[in-house]
């Protein structure tokens, strides 16, 4: 009992300090725990290549939907192509396309690479603003040099 | 000339909430000019409102001159979407904004009769400030009235996707609430530079917290059965930057809600309670911040303008830096309220505020993480749903655990056996929810089972409150309905708000684990399987919309043979924008329902057309808007509580 202070204002924040502190303590701890498996990096095609992004590695895949490459299989599966200035990387998709995915346009794909190398999305984003080019994206492409501002029509990978 | 009159009014209001703000903290002092305060607040909603007006006006004649018209209007929309359209901008949400900031400012102007003069007229002077900020803003950086030198013929018409019913109200009622909170943050700037935080002044602010939080619960619950039946990807929380940003004030609010009652009631927490207030607003003014900065990327935003996102994040600095620094000054020297013991209602309603905040800050670094990785790391990353449903849903779940205790111990010194005691029989209901959907719902979820008895525990502890204040099985029949009757209708709000979490924990832990989802593309009678399900694909026909072109399928939804509904989902081609959407068809089964989203036309292998068919089977999912439905009328409930009129104050 002797480390129990004896100012009342003491015991006070004593209590308050015992109370607060566990919980702060395991949300710090589920944070670090959920932050491990659920960050997930951004890469264009290019940088993907460079990095070896290991498969399975849960990544954002973005570029442009590279024109003439979205095959719609009949059993509801799409494949396309997403494309940087360098690179083009092959994309399978189980599912209903955003309305607002074009050809040519930016998008986002959430997923992650095959043993084969075929990036298996899990979501792909458009937005609902179809001037929109997602902002990883259009940083991405700035870098590279592609980037023509809003209105111009972007160039594609490999043709 | 409309418009013009609109713009001029908006001016004014500018000019009246300076004149607010100086008149209000001048009249704290000299009470001659206190009622010039509340009449300059009057007139800035009045101003607001012309303008406002004037908008509506120009989206309903559609009055493609002025530049916000011509972006998001169209003549052939349906009369609801123009009016909608004044506030599905970005210029015209701020404009809305404005007038609910200001409205606010009027309402305490006008049915603060009780509240003490000089508290009263500081508020009004803080209220003054932040309009004046967010009218400059609106003036010079977003004006929704501005006119174009060369207007087109035919305006570029709303996103259709933001062309909804439920869309078309959500913006209204999360304005409410978000700003909603405006008031209290007022109040409590008042109330520090008064020096005076006591029972009266929580009193005054719960009316007003319990008025915004269960507006933004309504607000947030509608957003959220839009993307759930409009983006047509069968979910209903995708723990998105834009959610985030509604979630985190509806957090704080929550928390606010109950220190403020011990305030009242106890006079302690008087410095946390005047922390939360501050902090309410200040989410809000994040949310608005990072919704339309764009500086985190999102499913659902505004078109975005750094430069405004800039501007915001000052008015953000600005207000909450200068309010918390207030708050550090003054703070220290707010009288300590009364003591109580480990075992009390006050340090259950303590825990639930640690653990309200922890998950706030939880949600707030998980949103706000891409950006500090990327300063840092400089490459952009995402965090995804995982973080957040374990810290969250860890966090959540102990407080959910705790809740029912809360009403059921006793204020000051509380005995928590007892507590216990009387919840024997809420507990023993909750285990054998638990055990029956985990016997017989396959496949076995042993943690989905776990939540469903986590959602019938708040449920029934809410109940077995109930059933000790009218000491139920306990008194003959008549004793108990004199009891019953004589509850005050704050008791049954708060078993109302208590109820509906835990039917929206039942409707999410249920419809996340046991959901079905099926594709394929099918041909003109072809047939996929949903779970017990069978859907055919009738027949597709074209439908002429007022604003849209649609394919329409029909579709026959059988079970063993056996008709259940006919969905016909439809998707929509809108040529003023060149977008099409799907128009999702939901089956209500009960509180399940069945989602059909028809898809894009296809080949088939043999060559004949096909269309894909996306359905999911959603159990339960009704009570996900259920229970956010309930917690807000039992807020509503709480406010319409005799103990709780705004005039409240003098002694009835």
């Amino acid at each position: 009992m002797t480390f129990w202070p004896k100012s009342r204002t003491a015991r006070r924040r004593l209590t308050i300090l015992l109370a607060v502190a566990p919980v702060l303590a395991l949300a710090a701890g589920l944070t670090l725990w959920g932050l491990r498996d659920s960050i997930s990096l951004f890469y264009t095609p290019a940088q993907a290549r460079a990095a070896h992004v290991a498969p399975g590695r849960a990544v954002q895949l973005g570029g442009l939907v590279l024109p003439g490459s979205v095959v719609k299989h009949p059993d509801g599966r799409v494949a396309f192509a997403i494309a940087d200035k360098q690179e083009t990387a092959r994309v399978s998709y189980q599912g209903d396309l955003p309305d607002l995915f074009r050809e040519g346009q930016g998008v986002v794909a959430e997923g992650s690479f095959d043993a084969a190398g075929v990036f298996q999305a899990k979501r792909v984003l458009a937005k609902h603003d179809e001037k929109y080019m997602p902002r990883e994206v259009a940083d991405a492409l700035k870098k590279q040099g592609e980037w023509r501002g809003d209105g111009a029509a972007p160039a594609y990978g490999k043709p | 000339m409309t418009v013009e009159l609109g713009a001029f009014a908006l001016t004014l209001a500018l000019a009246l909430s300076l004149a607010q703000a100086a008149l209000g903290f001048a009249g704290a002092r000299r009470p001659s000019l206190a009622g010039a305060g509340e009449g300059a607040a009057i007139g800035a909603f009045a101003g607001v409102a012309a303008a406002f007006a004037a908008l509506v006006t120009a989206f309903v004649v559609s009055d493609f001159s002025v530049a916000n018209v011509a972006a998001n209007s169209h003549t052939a929309k349906p009369l609801l979407y123009k009016v909608a359209g004044a506030w599905g901008s970005h210029e015209g949400s701020m404009l809305l904004w404005c007038l609910i900031l200001t409205g606010f400012g009027a309402a305490v102007a006008a049915f603060g009769r009780g509240l003490p003069a000089g508290l009263k007229s500081r508020a009004l002077g803080v209220q003054g400030l932040l309009g004046l900020l967010f009218l400059a803003y609106t003036v010079f950086a977003s004006n929704p009235l501005a006119r174009l030198a060369g207007p087109p013929i035919e305006g570029r018409s709303l996103n259709p996707l933001l062309q909804d019913p439920a869309l078309a109200f959500h913006p209204p009622f999360l304005y409410l609430g978000y700003v909603g909170f405006s008031v209290v943050f007022s109040f409590a700037v008042a109330a520090l530079i008064e020096g005076r935080v006591d029972a009266a002044w929580a009193r005054w602010v719960r009316p007003w917290t319990l008025a915004a939080w269960s507006f933004l619960t309504v607000g947030i619950a509608l957003g959220s059965f839009w993307a759930y039946y409009e983006l047509g990807w069968g979910g209903w929380w995708f723990w998105d930057p834009v959610e985030n940003a509604s979630f985190m004030p509806w957090l704080i609010g929550a928390a606010l809600l109950h220190s403020a009652v011990v305030t009242e009631k106890r006079g302690a927490l008087s410095g946390w309670t005047v922390f939360l207030a501050l902090a309410a607003f200040t989410f809000s003014m994040l949310g608005a911040f990072l919704v339309r900065s764009g500086v985190l990327t999102s499913v659902h935003a505004f078109a975005v303008d750094p430069t405004r996102g800039v501007l915001l994040l000052s008015i953000l600095g600005l207000s909450s830096g200068a309010a918390f620094a207030l708050f550090a000054w003054r703070a220290p020297a707010l009288a300590p309220g009364g003591v109580f013991a480990p075992a009390s209602r006050e340090s259950l309603i303590v825990l639930n505020n640690i653990l309200l905040t922890a998950a706030t800050g939880a949600v707030m670094f998980g949103t706000l993480y891409p950006l500090i990785y990327e300063a840092a790391a400089g490459a952009p990353i995402t965090v995804g749903p995982p973080y957040f449903n374990l810290v969250f849903g860890v966090l959540m779940g102990l407080a959910m655990l705790v809740l029912p205790f809360g009403p059921l111990t006793a204020w000051k010194r509380g005995d928590l056996a007892a507590s216990a005691d009387r919840l024997k029989l809420a507990a023993a209901v909750a285990v054998l929810v638990g055990a029956i959907v985990f016997a017989l719902v396959s496949p076995r979820k042993a943690l989905a089972s776990g939540g469903v008895a986590l959602g019938a525990w708040v449920i029934a502890g809410a109940l077995a409150e109930v059933a000790e204040r009218t000491r139920a099985f306990k008194t003959p029949w008549p004793e108990v309905r004199r009891r019953l009757t004589g509850l005050p209708r704050g008791a049954w709000g708060m078993t109302l708000a208590h109820a509906g979490l835990g039917v929206f924990i039942l409707g999410a832990c249920y419809e996340t684990a046991w959901k079905v989802e099926a594709a394929e593309a099918l041909s003109l009678g072809g047939q996929l399987r949903l779970g017990a399900f069978e859907l055919t694909l009738k027949d597709v026909g074209t439908v002429d919309g007022p604003n849209y072109l649609a394919e329409r399928g029909r579709i026959a939804v059988t079970r063993g043979g056996r008709p259940v509904c006919a969905p016909e989902p439809e998707r929509r081609f809108y040529p003023a924008g060149k977008q099409s959407t799907s128009e999702v068809a939901l089956c209500n089964l009960g509180v399940s329902q069945i989602y059909v989203v028809l898809g894009e036309r296809r080949a088939s292998p043999d060559g004949g057309p096909a269309w894909l068919v996306r359905s999911y089977f959603n159990p339960w999912v009704q009570l996900i808007y259920l229970g956010p439905l309930l917690m807000a009328l039992g807020g509503l409930l709480s406010l319409s509580d005799r103990r709780l009129r705004f005039a409240v104050g003098r002694k009835p």
